[in-house]
């Protein structure tokens, strides 16, 4: 379990954002960023900042999928699962990966290492199949070069 | 001599940033001197990393660049695709949104301003709001999201409206498969964006606009937030735009992964702060939009289109087109295709020589089985209706629509069946809850198909009727327009359902 930071960093790291027209999703973003996840002391301290219940920050970390998940494998890749990329193969493609590495979407491998997550276009439409690795695009991947990949992140 | 190498997300996908290093080591060993520029995409997507060089005599292209052509390139010995200008592809478009991108260093203003931009501004701040309205009015733009609901009325709308506060929020929550033009706009022209923006709300009365990226598009998010920066610091935003002493300011907001915050009203939920669940309309954004507010609500590719109408007129736009879609429409043709990118060219090309001409057919060599015309909620089209012309109204005769422009080509190695599963799966997991026919229904749809795929083929008449009320019945396109692919795939190829076309008795 990573050690929890502390309840006034992230006080003062939403309070940078109050003063911003809609403030939410700018907090929740900077706190993923900082932390890597939604810490679990935030959606208290978020409530209170902006003075709405705690159910409703709930809510809104819940409803989006940048926000719900737990935390993740050391790298996170992201595979694009919409129309264009299945047009080039990206459902073999990536049915092949999780199938080698025994996991489901979102399944993170045993050693910590590696997420990996569908994703539904990354505008790498004409280029496919496509995905994010630790947010550096890619694109004409194959089974091949996924396993690859798969083996760096692990390495 | 000048080198330019895109830094569009598709070529730093195909390894640009790797070409960059060689280019720049190999320059350094032979002890050349070359200003070596990033630029946005010429949207030849087959052809990125897309290098080239300007020896004085113009623009000249290398395409498919790898770091181990880079010595054979500085040599003068790799062969060339010619100017990139003449390339067919590039030579065959009308480029008026897309006029800089691909040319100008995106986050150079001088560029930008060397290259026409800022003309369309220049002259809106000498007219009054009510004439820049009736100028979009006249050119006849609609909106390029998908809806086709004409720009100028909506920011009429906006302007007559009262409210303490109005907002321009711009659509940049591109989530639909087979779309790239707002990312590459972004990426690689960000200021007619913002320029855009900024004669939205001198139409309007408007003095704060929000760009809402998704979070998909890390490169994007970060040219955007560069060129605000600069655009303020260059006097194009702040509290006296260009001297006129109007203000306009701007926030990019980064989307957290819902397709459905694409729609207006969740959106506009989304920005607040909250779930990014559909509102009912009305009342209309325009009326009540961004906390209560009057707000303009337009695509990236809307708002990115008004400079070039303003520095050129509404007439030389709207001579554009055919029938009532008036203009160019920039074409992202995607998925199995042999030149995929972006074909900005006026409506009325028909389907049929959009893809087998200017995309060349297949990636695979094998022939087109269909194509899905206008994302994820869009129509599947098979060849028998390559002869509908590229136009809102045509293709909604033609029982599709085109959406954001985006056609995704499949070979007949497709399962059309899957496809259709995959649209009411996809609806299900999108889906933001608020109306029982999109909630429910996508739900029951993967159920009714898997049911229909095993066999049960008096499942069909349920899966229609489901369907209907689905369009019928949703409050907003995600679960109105899903019907649109899984009907067309069902209708078009029957087959693939285990399903054989009746035979007349």
């Amino acid at each position: 379990m990573e050690p929890q930071p502390a309840q006034s960093e992230i006080a003062a790291l939403i309070a940078r954002h109050l003063t911003r027209e809609g403030p939410m999703l700018p907090i929740l973003h900077a706190l993923r960023e900082a932390y890597g996840q939604i810490p679990g002391a935030a959606p208290a301290l978020i409530a209170e900042a902006l003075n709405l219940s705690r159910a409703e920050v709930h809510g809104v970390i819940s409803f989006y999928h940048d926000f719900a998940r737990a935390p993740q494998g050391r790298h996170l890749l992201q595979i694009c699962r919409a129309e264009a990329c299945q047009a080039m193969g990206a459902a073999e493609m990536a049915e092949r990966l999780l199938t080698a590495l025994g996991l489901d979407w979102h399944g993170t491998t045993p050693d910590g290492a590696l997420t990996v997550a569908p994703v539904y276009c990354l505008g790498l439409c004409a280029c496919g199949p496509a995905a994010l690795y630790d947010g550096a695009p890619l694109a004409r991947l194959n089974a091949a070069r996924l396993a690859q990949l798969a083996g760096e992140a692990r390495a | 001599m000048r080198i330019h190498v895109s830094m569009d997300s598709a070529a730093i996908a195909l390894g640009a940033e790797a070409v960059l290093a060689a280019l720049r080591s190999g320059l350094e060993e032979r002890g050349l001197e070359a200003e070596v520029i990033r630029v946005g995409s010429r949207g030849m997507v087959w052809l990125e990393p897309l290098v080239e060089l300007d020896r004085g005599g113009g623009r000249i292209a290398y395409g498919g660049v790898t770091p181990g052509d880079v010595p054979a390139l500085l040599e003068g010995r790799l062969d060339s695709l010619g100017p990139t200008e003449a390339i067919p592809f590039f030579a065959r478009q009308t480029r008026l949104t897309f006029a800089r991108c691909g040319v100008i260093d995106p986050l150079s203003l001088s560029d930008y301003a060397a290259q026409g931009g800022l003309a369309g501004l220049r002259r809106a701040l000498g007219m009054t709001a009510e004439a820049i309205v009736d100028e979009v009015k006249l050119s006849g733009l609609r909106g390029r999201g998908g809806a086709g609901f004409p720009t100028g009325i909506k920011w009429d709308t906006v302007r007559l409206a009262q409210g303490a506060r109005k907002y321009i929020v711009c659509n940049a929550d591109e989530g639909d498969s087979g779309t790239f033009a707002d990312r590459m706009l972004m990426e690689g022209d960000p200021f007619t964006l913002i320029e855009g923006m900024v004669i939205a709300g001198l139409g309007t009365g408007a003095a704060q606009g929000y760009v809402y990226i998704r979070s998909e598009y890390p490169r994007a998010i970060a040219v955007m937030e560069q060129a605000v920066d600069l655009a303020r610091a260059g006097g194009l935003l702040g509290p006296d735009v260009l001297g006129s002493g109007r203000g306009f300011e701007l926030e990019i907001r980064v989307g957290a992964g819902a397709y459905v915050c694409g729609e207006e009203t969740a959106l506009l939920n989304s920005l607040e702060g909250r779930r990014g669940v559909v509102r009912a309309k009305p009342p209309l954004p325009a009326l009540e939009g961004f906390l209560g507010c009057p707000t303009v609500v337009n695509n990236v590719l809307s708002l990115a289109t008004v400079p070039v109408i303003f520095a050129r007129g509404a007439a030389f736009y709207a001579d554009f087109g055919l029938g009532r879609s008036r203009g160019t429409i920039p074409l992202q043709i995607s998925g199995n295709v042999k030149h995929g990118g972006l074909f900005e060219t006026a409506f009325g090309m028909p389907l049929g020589t959009i893809i087998e001409d200017i995309g060349g057919g297949t990636a695979s060599g094998r022939p087109v089985r269909a194509v899905q015309i206008g994302g994820p909620l869009g129509a599947y089209f098979g060849p028998d209706k390559f002869a509908t012309p590229f136009g809102y109204e045509e293709f909604d005769g033609a029982g599709g629509l085109i959406g954001h422009a985006g056609l995704v080509v499949f070979d007949d190695s497709v399962d059309m069946a899957a496809m259709a599963r995959f649209a009411m799966a996809f609806c299900a997991l999108e889906s933001c809850g608020k109306c029982t026919p999109c909630r429910i229904g996508a739900v029951r749809g993967v159920e009714t198909l898997d049911r229909i795929l095993a066999g049960e083929r008096a499942a069909v008449a349920l899966l229609e009727d489901l369907c209907e009320t689905m369009r019928l019945g949703s409050l907003c396109a995600l679960g109105g327009f899903t019907p649109y692919p899984v009907l067309s795939a069902l209708e078009g190829f029957p087959e693939d359902f285990g399903i054989l076309p009746e035979v007349a008795e």
